[in-house]
């Protein structure tokens, strides 16, 4: 019988320069994997592999050099170490994340858990071509948001509370954004200047700045043959409910308008940004 | 605000980031908990990082006054006073 090598290849087998061999892509959700998990992949790396992992650019864990014959044990094996097989081909992959607040103190948004909801929601969906999602926690930018076709970036909408304030001047040296200014009597914040990065609330010693978890994403980054930026076309998100509804209709533009093997980008381009734009707006909206 | 008891004070103009961030540390350890420290750093990354990072740790900034030389004075509380 014919090896179907497109259906392999779809869940997670690669095949290798080797005749046979496969490199098994492993489903991880924002480069984290349980102490367990890792025991259960080195098991069956030195049981039917070559005793080796590969990491891969985004986050993924590779078993090289699975045997064909061997495959659909490795799968159940793995499966019953509570490990689950990855994807490739045109469809949502794996979705990366920084370590984000939870364990980050720059970080502004629990990145671990909005990754595993997008991808509970996407991961896998098919589309014209690959999609990538990446989450990272706040301007610093660990996770390079907009290599992705979405990336998410958590950002603070900061407000000062004037009570709480002893003019000590911190948050107006922490802002590399020029947003804030200090006079007599208070701060002042050009909210037109505001990148929503957090810095003044984060360093703020008397807690004089609220600083509200949002989100702002940034539509058509490719990291591959065509190298480009990410361009974030709408203001801070402030609910995940918006996220998710910008986020529909970004694969739903995608799925309309691209043709197979286009990414996103390519799509945007050909229909033009302001169209693409409308619609994201139309969404985030509601 | 304006009398506060400073019992320790450290110049870090000289380094650079992470040694001004280990100086301050170092300082800090040598102190009892509640005792004051005031810092001169310089303008940019130094005044920009350390009261966030002191902030990290656990201690409490009082005050950022700027020496209009290039330099700030940070005096910080050490933590559990």
């Amino acid at each position: 019988m014919a090896v179907d090598y497109k259906a392999l290849k779809n869940g997670g087998f690669m095949r290798q320069a080797q005749k046979d061999n496969f490199s098994l892509r492993l489903k991880v959700v924002g480069g984290d994997l349980t102490a367990d998990q890792l025991l259960t992949i080195a098991e069956i790396s030195k049981k039917y592999g070559h005793g080796r992992v590969h990491l891969t650019s985004r986050q993924g864990v590779e078993i090289p050099f699975i045997k064909l014959e061997d495959i659909e044990d490795v799968k159940s094996e793995l499966e019953a170490g509570g490990v689950n097989t990855g994807v490739c081909g045109p469809r949502v992959r794996t979705v990366t994340a920084c370590q984000g607040a939870a364990v980050c103190p720059s970080g502004c948004i629990d990145t671990h858990t909005l990754a595993t909801e997008i991808s509970e929601r996407y991961f896998g969906r098919e589309l014209p071509h690959k999609f990538k999602f990446g989450v990272t926690g706040c301007m610093n930018n660990c996770l390079k948001a907009e290599e992705n076709d979405l990336g998410v970036k958590g950002g603070y909408a900061v407000r000062w509370l004037k009570d709480a304030c002893v003019l000590c001047g911190v948050c107006v040296k922490a802002c590399r954004a020029g947003a804030l200014g200090q006079t007599e009597g208070e701060i002042t914040l050009d909210a037109l200047k505001c990148d929503h990065c957090g810095r003044c609330a984060k360093s703020c010693p008397f807690d004089a700045w609220l600083g509200e978890s949002g989100y702002m994403l940034s539509f058509g980054g490719s990291f591959g043959n065509r190298i480009a930026k990410g361009e974030q076309l709408l203001p801070l998100i402030r609910d995940k409910e918006t996220l998710f509804r910008v986020a529909d209709a970004a694969l739903g533009f995608f799925d309309r308008h691209a043709a197979a093997g286009e990414r996103l980008r390519t799509a945007i381009d050909r229909e033009g940004w302001e169209i693409f734009k409308e619609e994201m707006e139309a969404a985030y909206h509601g | 605000m304006a009398d506060l008891t400073i019992d320790k004070t450290l110049d870090i103009t000289d380094a650079v980031c992470p040694m001004t961030f280990v100086q301050v540390k170092v300082a800090l350890e040598e102190m009892d908990d509640g005792q004051t420290l005031s810092i001169r750093m310089n303008d940019g990354e130094p005044v920009q990082n350390i009261p966030r990072s002191l902030k990290v740790e656990g201690h409490k900034v009082l005050k950022l006054t700027d020496g209009g030389d290039g330099a700030y004075e940070l005096v910080v509380r050490k933590a559990g006073g």
